[in-house]
């Protein structure tokens, strides 16, 4: 797959004196889905808005579709579309007026049936004569993908998309996510939800404090990152763990009624058979067992964590 | 060349004008039409004409200035500086437009605007008095230019302005008191001679000068002197406007 986003060395200093991004590089390919995670604050708002044209850089270049963003930013431009976080819309406009004039505004000529088809994508048809301002929250926010998608973008931009809608937005903007990409839309989001770039995205890019501290395929990350634990349930409790079993590092929970087994995902000599066979050798019975996995929430977690921890 | 993005531009503009069409329209003719009733027949009535010209007549070409300047600043800045202060700046921003596409579309429309206002008022104005306009070509040009250097420099208020205040505090402490001082209720030969050298350093009195010559053919100063003035002021703002692409002040970060 090639590249479409090429992004290298990129800084940002703002007047204040705040270090925004410290030297980010980072390769997106054509038609992936590729989600930006990170706490408030680390640069991910900034990156985006560096790649639209909204925030200059202060060093580093970033190509879009071919074209270098600030010396052939018409041509970047027009290739990229951005939905921001905040709700920005023109209150007394109705909805039609303004995702038509978005669509002129980045160079296109006016396609009437390609703005139906992008309302009617979005269950915003109904609505096309009404005033933003009489809309709701969700309303507004499927306006303003409709803005970014009025000009037919091949990089879309989604700037946590998912903040604050409802269960069914988000369902319907996941739907609408899967079907950009079948187009061939590339698309990059961020998100704080983490089931959200689990659920949806190939590849993920952990960023904190304006570095950019991994960029990883989702399966491999989950595989490599990822522990599992085996728990069992004890049919009778226990004050220690029986020094015949501790080579398996088993920790005691829920009062002595647990062990608890963590091993390593990926490898296989994981040792869950001979652990149980020296277990029924020693006469300790167990009532259940059950094993659980790390959830990119966890890996998240632990990520930022380890970085924060080091940086201070 | 975004042609597109212009048009776009220009007409989302002019469709957020037509909107509230009855208001833009009304408060000129309103407005012109106290100032004949004061001026024109309360007070005209006494004065002698002025350089040939009834009283009356005579202020008409400053009349229509006073509403040129006053709707092409507020159209001018208004545009721009509500999409900074409602955030759809963001927009703007992201597009492929160059300064260039951006400034004709904004400014384009806001001196649209600005003209139609000055033909409603002249119009209105001939209800009032007898006018002729013995220049028309040189009338359209300086209705012209001027609507447009006033759109550009309400245009740099709106992204130089943080908020509502600063936004009418320019056009009501500069540009309400020079435009007053500027003749268009008087020719400066009425002034004493010290006063009358002062004047001569408030630009407003050339538009005024040059626009009312366009009518009857008298003026304070030299149309071409005028003409330049027009254009010097155009220069600067045009200038003003550059840099402020350039450098993204008060625009990006």
């Amino acid at each position: 797959m090639a590249s479409v986003l090429s992004i290298s060395n990129l800084t940002k200093t703002y007047a204040s004196g705040l270090q925004a991004l410290k030297s980010v590089s980072l390769e997106i390919q054509k038609g992936e889905i590729f989600a930006l995670l990170g706490p408030n604050g680390a640069g991910k708002t900034t990156l985006i808005n560096i790649v639209c044209g909204i925030v200059t850089p202060s060093t580093g270049t970033v190509t879009a579709a071919g074209h270098d963003i600030q010396r052939d930013y018409r041509a970047a431009r027009m290739k990229i579309g951005l939905v921001p976080q905040e709700l920005h819309v023109d209150m007394f406009e109705k909805v039609i007026a303004t995702v038509t004039y978005s669509r002129g505004l980045f160079g296109k000529p006016a396609n009437p049936a390609h703005i139906e088809k992008v309302l009617r994508d979005l269950s915003l048809w109904d609505k096309r004569n009404d005033k933003l301002m009489t809309l709701s929250g969700g309303m507004k926010r499927r306006v303003m993908i409709a803005k970014a998608l009025s000009h037919e973008p091949e990089i879309l931009f989604l700037d946590e998309p998912t903040a604050g809608v409802d269960v069914e937005l988000r369902r319907d903007m996941w739907t609408l996510v899967r079907n950009l990409r079948e187009q061939g839309v590339t698309i990059i989001l961020t998100t704080h939800y983490i089931d959200e770039a689990e659920e949806m995205a190939d590849r993920i890019g952990v960023i904190t404090r304006g570095e950019l501290i991994l960029t990883e395929d989702k399966t491999t990350l989950l595989q490599k990152l990822g522990r599992k634990q085996l728990i069992l349930q004890l049919q009778e409790p226990m004050n220690a763990v029986p020094a015949e079993l501790a080579e398996w590092r088993l920790a005691l929970r829920a009062g002595g009624n647990e062990l608890e087994y963590t091993f390593d995902a990926k490898s296989e000599q994981h040792g869950i058979s001979s652990l149980l066979r020296r277990m029924g050798d020693l006469g300790i019975g167990y009532k259940d067992l059950h094993t659980d996995q790390s959830s990119l929430e966890d890996i998240f977690v632990d990520l930022v964590h380890d970085k924060g921890g080091a940086a201070r | 060349m975004n042609h597109h993005a212009i048009w776009s531009i220009y007409y989302f503009e002019m469709h957020r004008f037509l909107r509230t069409a009855f208001q833009s329209i009304a408060t000129p003719v309103i407005t012109t039409s106290l100032y004949f009733v004061v001026f024109g027949a309360a007070i005209g009535s006494r004065m002698s004409d002025v350089g040939g010209v009834s009283y009356g007549a005579f202020i008409v070409p400053g009349l229509i200035m006073l509403s040129l300047f006053s709707e092409s600043i507020n159209n001018g800045s208004f545009g721009i500086h509500i999409q900074k202060f409602t955030g759809t700046v963001y927009e703007l921003l992201s597009a492929p437009v160059s300064a260039m596409e951006l400034v004709v579309g904004f400014t384009g429309a806001s001196a649209t605007k600005s003209i139609m206002i000055g033909v409603v008022t002249l119009l209105t104005a001939s209800l009032f008095v007898p006018l002729q306009v013995l220049h028309p070509w040189w009338m359209v040009a300086f209705l012209v230019l001027t609507s447009v250097s006033f759109s550009l420099f309400g245009f740099i208020l709106g992204i130089w302005a943080k908020g509502w205040e600063q936004l009418s505090i320019i056009p009501m402490l500069v540009v309400t008191p020079l435009t007053f001082l500027g003749g268009a209720f008087y020719s400066i030969d009425m002034l004493p001679p010290t006063w009358r050298t002062i004047t001569l350093f408030n630009p407003v009195v050339y538009l005024i000068s040059g626009f009312r010559w366009s009518f009857y053919g008298t003026s304070d100063v030299g149309v071409e002197i005028s003409l330049a003035m027009t254009l010097v002021f155009l220069g600067i703002c045009l200038a003003t406007v550059a840099w402020i692409f350039k450098t993204g002040y008060r625009l990006k970060n």
